[in-house]
């Protein structure tokens, strides 16, 4: 019997995982050398959702860059809308009023509990626990339904504007978010006793996609991917914006690294993110939400009807786009899967020279390979899971 | 009030830093490309720095320009709390500038993107091939003189 498992003919095989894969959501490919079960090669194939987002911006004025931005993480639209509105901010020179900024809070955290919420309830189905999908795609729901309220789409939401927002929050909002949170937290608790002491979902995760926090970090990693390896990095702890630094909110981090570390970083970031919601709520000041700098962000219909200015600026933005005065700056706030910066250069005309966005997930989804070699072909699905890749974010 | 960063640097290396500045608050340096390596590295390592993470790396063409390309590195260090943003010019001449993948492993697939959408040579990196675009595609979309509306077919693998 040993001398014929020592002739026995082997060779490595080659899979193809993708681009049309159920685990793949997102289009990507992933070229899988097998021994066995085991992963001795492992090559990512990024790009089947690029559509050129930069040069669109390019060609596009200041304003027409906002529904782009949606489609890079479309799970969490508005944090995008929120760091390229601060970035263009930042370029200008504006400060936006109180209000807008705790608006612009809100809508963020609701938009990374979409995310969370997506995240775990995506994993939990492919690892074969349906119902805890079910629950949270629940959830997620409310939270749209939320969103729709505010800026009218559930997804595409484009709500942001530079100094300023398109509409101020929808009356009653305070009470249904109250509503919304109290079916949520049932729901994380149902979810939470189905997932997190579960013993099939725990054999899945835990010592799988180890990253040691020096490792994480020469990788890029940032959100909660970094921080499951122990980093305390977040950018609105940090490096503050809007206001954050008037919250009060705790950052999980984990101990190991590994996947099941990742999964309960993201439990514990939805319940944070309920409480900045909340408190947010709480604090809410009255005012304006816009700017007034009628040459960068238009006026109520009101002053545009009666007033020449208002009217001559309107004209002036809407037909020519707003002027940016040259220069460059980058701007990074914290996404639902890490830092998304946006690195912008202007000519001073009335289009972006440059608009460069600093994709999250781009450097989680090359350390793919470093996490699944030598790992077992079952553990590229939960690691593929926890690392959250979006494709219009990664390819852009 | 210069950072402690730029301070250090034009103390390190007066030659290679081309100039500085801090616009909104965003420290920048210019610095010869031929250099870029040692710069990153000191970085990287030295004690009152250590800028850990290679957040960005992208270029920009500046068309008509006399180095008409600029690669541009973001760097954050995590125990300072510092950002920094290194540029580089790049002619179109000699397109190629050294990769920092030894630096920073991350910078892998930064530098195949802009290889891919600029046309920028890394050298010294071990797999410098096109990332978002497919192998047979002409040209760098991102270059000022690509047509905004170009199309090409999509053609399969070579194989």
């Amino acid at each position: 019997m040993s001398d014929l498992a020592k002739n026995l003919h082997t060779e490595h095989m080659v899979i193809n995982m993708g681009p049309s894969h159920p685990v793949t959501h997102g289009t990507v490919k992933f070229l899988v050398t097998l021994d066995g079960e085991t992963i001795v090669d492992f090559d990512v194939e990024i790009g089947y959702l690029h559509r050129g987002f930069e040069k669109m911006c390019e060609n596009s004025t200041w304003e027409q860059v906002f529904p782009y931005t949606d489609r890079l993480n479309y799970l969490s639209p508005i944090i995008n809308n929120v760091g390229y509105a601060l970035a263009v901010e930042k370029l200008i020179g504006i400060d936006t009023p109180e209000r807008c900024k705790y608006v612009r809070v809100i809508v963020s955290e609701l938009s990374r509990l979409a995310d969370h919420l997506t995240n775990v309830a995506a994993s939990g189905l492919e690892l074969g626990a349906f119902t805890a999908f079910l629950y949270f795609v629940e959830a997620r729901d409310l939270i749209w339904d939320l969103l729709e309220s505010v800026c009218g789409a559930r997804l595409t939401s484009n709500y942001v504007r530079i100094g300023g927002l398109k509409n101020d929050l929808p009356d009653g909002f305070k009470e249904q978010t109250k509503e919304v949170f109290k079916r949520c937290r049932e729901l994380w608790i149902d979810v939470d006793k189905l997932l997190t002491k579960n013993r099939i979902f725990i054999d899945r995760l835990k010592d799988v996609g180890i990253m040691p926090p020096d490792e994480a970090i020469a990788w890029g990693f940032t959100g909660p991917c970094l921080r499951a390896s122990g980093v305390p990095y977040d950018v609105r702890k940090a490096q503050p914006y809007l206001v954050y630094d008037q919250i009060d909110f705790e950052i999980p981090i984990g101990e190991k690294g590994d996947n099941f570390d990742r999964y309960l970083v993201r439990m514990e970031e939805i319940n944070q993110s309920m409480r900045i919601v909340e408190q947010a709520l709480d604090k809410l000041p009255d005012g304006p939400i816009n700017v007034d700098m009628p040459e960068y962000r238009w006026q109520s219909k009101d002053d545009i009807y009666t007033k020449i200015e208002s009217l001559i600026f309107h004209f002036k933005t809407v037909t020519g786009g707003i002027r940016v005065p040259p220069g460059e700056v980058y701007f990074p706030v914290e996404g639902a899967n890490g830092e998304v910066g946006f690195y912008l250069v202007s000519d001073g005309s009335g289009k972006p020279y440059k608009c460069r966005v600093r994709p999250p997930c781009f450097p989680l989804t090359a350390a793919m390979p470093r996490m699944v070699k030598g790992a077992l072909i079952a553990d590229i699905v939960p690691t593929f899971d926890m690392i959250h890749m979006i494709g219009g974010e990664c390819d852009r | 009030m210069e950072s402690i960063t730029l301070k250090k640097l034009k103390e390190r290396f007066p030659d290679s830093i081309m100039e500085t500045h801090s616009f909104r608050g965003d420290d920048t340096a210019i610095v010869k490309k031929e250099d870029i390596f040692k710069i990153c590295e000191f970085l990287r390592d030295d004690n009152e720095l250590l800028y850990n993470f290679m957040m960005d790396l992208t270029a920009v063409d500046y068309y008509g320009k006399e180095s008409r390309f600029e690669v541009v590195y973001h760097l954050y260090s995590l125990k300072y709390n510092m950002r920094i943003r290194i540029k580089v010019p790049v002619p179109e001449s000699d397109c190629t500038i050294d990769s920092i993948i030894p630096i920073w492993i991350c910078a892998d697939w930064f530098e195949r993107e802009a290889y891919d959408l600029y046309g920028i040579i890394f050298k010294g990196h071990p797999n410098l091939k096109r990332i978002l675009l497919y192998e047979e595609f002409e040209g760098h979309p991102l270059r000022k003189d690509y047509p905004v509306r170009g199309r090409q077919p999509l053609i399969g693998p070579k194989n």
